[in-house]
């Protein structure tokens, strides 16, 4: 590989290092601002020692052993799902939130998944246009005619113009497709919360039917009545709070779309105006050279 | 992210000026002279290319080729009275009808360059306002014997043709047949003959078939465009226009079909056996070539082959990939809608379903970009990189004539140095006879050497003549190419500056 080349190559990795590395930072950053914000997980001493110790913090990755156990409760966890789901929610409230979260999640998922392979047609393309430029600069060096400058020139602005092309695809991703991705797995996290909720429901109807067939066997009732109490209590506690996360959910997506919806159509813009000027110079350059 | 890019307001407004105006270069819209006729109808045809219905570039999709349609016929006739006037002249009187084009060219900006240089050519003494272009493609017939008919129109002024503007009806085995016959009549002297486009038994079946889908209107439409580019090629060469077989194409009404085009007749037969005996000649003919030109020029067409090979690759590449961005960009619009329909807080249920209007949008507009890709700059690239088979094609007969001359000359040599040993024998008849056949030789190795240098000077010509063409063709067409990269650029600037207050609306 000639000197260019290589160069070339190592300006395009560092390039596509910076992009990954941009991307990671703000979904860090974007995590570490929702759980700081949350009244109760800000209190955490986990987040707490996160935030403050100076040292390393040595977290130890999920062994085989754990992972098997997840897959397992997963599983568990979305039979569990269905026969859950069924119940009826009396509360109009959760019953509008589940079908609401359930159409939402589909549609971003779906929505997510486009953006990806729209994004890689665009990352594709000024792939693309490298190699153009590679071309157009081989055929201006060897070129013995008035075309030999020209080729040159067009070659520089290929290059140029797809640096900003890659740097579009780049913030298209980290404004668009990173967000989607989130509320992909915010929705899903909703959902979680719900099912949970309906579970702590199913739990407070049992005991109330256990409790009504002690009361009328007349065996256990204290038993039957603490237990009762217990899931009631349960029950209730994770609506209310279940009301305000949901509540919160929708605020803080909408203000996440409006941040990042913003972000994408300034950038898509200060793109699209560079790429004009270049290319409105080059072609003025050219029109003036022939 | 702190990356908010805030351009200055003075940037904006210069911006927004422009695209009020929609009138970008002025200035060289006012020195418009009356070049730009023919070259507005090459442009009709050639932005004409992809969906018919989208005009590419332009808001008034109807107004831009409704103009243009008007000038080409208001021009051209007052041209032809002004320059059949004159025999040739060497330099057309420039008498501009600018009322006439400045108003509508102001958008018409891609055009306004390769007019300079139709002026120059003019004004040079090559006499060049020929124009010819393909369209209305018909089926014509049923089932597999059907094809497609394809209309040619000339425009020019030139006193040999009886009518200043005339059309015919031509089919794609015409246009093979009257390559082929151009070819055995140019190419042995060392004229560089235009290829025509290539057969293409797949797609031409499915337009015989029938089905009336994107890909064979695709097919058709590329079709189109390169008979178009080939015959306009073939008439800029000052040679070949004059060609009785050529005059005959474009003129007359009833052409004899050219059956040898066939690929399954005898005439293809044979013409693959000569191709492949070609080939054997060419590895065994080794020439010591005397003049360092052709052997420079030889190994520049070689490399010029090879970087345009792989630039065509490229292009091509990027056609396809555009092509995927657009559908994909297409799919994450109306996935976005259902989002926007799926969102309950209205504002931002508004913002998005704007996103996917603006991506549907964005999605036109590479669609778009991908077309001008294919049609400006990959076509050019596939159209070189057959012509220069066609330039090596010539070099190879120039090997051919001096390999004749040579074995003219070495069959003399010997019938000398037997006439030499008949001399000492006695029988005068065999002498006489000897002699003879020595003053044939000779004249026919004279004749040899006369051939190789005609064509040797003939290829010097032509090829400083296609040297010159390619600068002109690269140039206006990578210009073009580039202007409507400028275009689609403005078309997102637009698109996305629409956007954005939406954006902020939310709440």
């Amino acid at each position: 590989m000639t000197k260019e080349e290589f160069t070339k190559m190592k300006q395009e990795l560092e390039a596509e290092y910076l992009a990954i590395f941009k991307k990671t930072v703000a979904m860090h950053e974007v995590f570490l601002c929702r759980v700081a914000a949350h009244p109760v997980l800000r209190k955490d001493l986990n987040f707490h020692v996160f935030l403050e110790y100076n040292q390393d913090l040595s977290v130890r990755g999920k062994n085989k052993k754990e992972k098997l156990e997840d897959f397992f409760k997963n599983v568990v966890k979305s039979a569990d799902g269905v026969l859950v789901g069924g119940v009826k929610d009396v509360d109009d409230f959760f019953e509008h939130e589940k079908t609401f979260l359930l159409e939402y999640h589909n549609r971003v998922k779906d929505a997510s998944a486009k953006c990806d392979r729209m994004i890689r047609s665009h990352k594709s393309a000024s792939d693309d246009i490298n190699r153009i430029a590679s071309s157009l600069y081989t055929l201006g060096t060897q070129d013995s005619t008035d075309l030999c400058k020209f080729f040159l020139k067009v070659s520089e602005l290929f290059e140029k113009t797809r640096k900003i092309e890659a740097r579009v695809a780049a913030d298209e991703d980290l404004k668009l497709a990173d967000l989607l991705k989130y509320y992909l797995r915010e929705s899903q996290a909703a959902k979680d919360l719900l099912y949970r909720r309906s579970r702590a429901l199913v739990d407070y109807e049992n005991a109330n039917k256990a409790l009504d067939k002690a009361r009328a066997k007349n065996r256990d009732v204290l038993q039957a009545e603490t237990s009762q109490q217990l899931s009631c209590h349960k029950f209730e506690k994770i609506s209310e709070s279940a009301k305000q996360e949901l509540i919160d959910f929708k605020t803080r997506r909408v203000s996440a779309f409006r941040k990042n919806l913003v972000e994408l159509a300034e950038l898509e813009l200060k793109h699209a105006k560079g790429n004009l000027q270049l290319l409105q110079s080059c072609v003025g350059i050219l029109k003036g050279n022939t | 992210m702190s990356d908010r890019a805030r351009d200055p307001p003075p940037e904006r407004t210069d911006f927004e000026e422009l695209e009020d105006a929609d009138d970008l270069f002025p200035e060289p819209a006012a020195t418009e002279e009356s070049g730009p006729a023919s070259l507005t109808a090459e442009d009709i045809s050639t932005n004409s290319n992809g969906p018919k219905q989208d005009s590419q570039f332009d808001e008034d999709p109807e107004d831009l080729f409704a103009e243009a349609t008007e000038e080409v016929s208001l021009d051209s006739p007052e041209r032809d009275v002004l320059l059949s006037d004159g025999p040739s002249p060497a330099i057309t009187p420039i008498t501009p009808p600018t009322s006439v084009i400045t108003p509508c060219l102001g958008h018409d900006d891609m055009f306004t360059h390769s007019s300079f240089d139709e002026i120059e050519e003019e004004e040079g003494g090559d006499l060049f306002d020929m124009h010819i272009a393909v369209s209305d493609p018909e089926k014509v017939g049923d089932g597999m014997n059907a094809y497609m008919a394809y209309k040619v129109t000339t425009k020019t002024p030139m006193s040999m043709f009886k009518r200043g503007e005339f059309s015919v009806k031509r089919r794609f085995s015409d246009f093979l047949g009257l390559h082929s016959k151009l070819a055995s009549k140019y190419l042995h002297i060392g004229y560089i003959v235009p290829p025509a486009p290539e057969k293409s038994i797949v797609g031409m079946t499915k337009v015989k078939v029938g089905k009336e889908d994107q890909s064979s209107n695709e097919f058709v439409e590329k079709r189109r465009s390169a008979l178009e580019r080939y015959l306009m090629r073939t008439v800029k060469h000052p040679v070949l226009r004059k060609d009785p077989d050529v005059m005959q194409f474009l003129e007359s009404s009833d052409l004899p079909r050219a059956v040898n085009t066939q690929a399954l007749s005898s005439a293809g037969l044979l013409r693959m056996v000569n191709k492949a005996a070609d080939a054997v000649n060419k590895m065994t003919i080794k020439m010591n070539e005397s003049d360092a030109w052709f052997e420079e020029k030889q190994q520049h067409f070689e490399n010029l082959d090879v970087q345009l090979r792989k630039l065509h690759a490229s292009v091509e590449s990027l056609v396809c990939h555009r092509k995927e961005l657009s559908v994909n960009t297409a799919q994450f619009a109306k996935s976005a809608a259902m989002l926007g329909n799926s969102e309950d807080h209205t504002a931002l249920s508004r913002a998005l379903s704007q996103l996917a209007e603006v991506e549907e949008k964005i999605d036109q507009l590479h669609q778009d970009q991908a077309n001008a890709d294919f049609y400006l700059f990959s076509e050019l690239l596939g159209d070189y990189v057959r012509l220069i088979t066609a330039v090596k094609g010539v070099f190879d007969h120039r090997m051919k004539t001096w390999q004749k001359w040579q074995d003219s000359q070495m069959l003399l040599q010997k019938k000398r140095e037997a006439e030499a040993k008949l001399q000492f024998t006695n029988k005068p008849d065999k002498l006489q006879q000897a002699k003879d056949e020595i003053k044939e030789l000779d004249a026919k190795v004279q004749q040899g050497e006369r051939d190789f240098e005609q064509i040797s000077k003939t290829i010097r010509k032509e090829v400083s003549r296609f040297e010159k063409e390619r600068v002109k063709d690269f140039k206006t067409i990578i210009i073009k190419y580039l202007e409507s990269l400028v275009q689609t650029q403005q078309q997102m600037i637009k698109y996305w500056e629409a956007f954005l207050p939406e954006a902020r609306a939310i709440s």
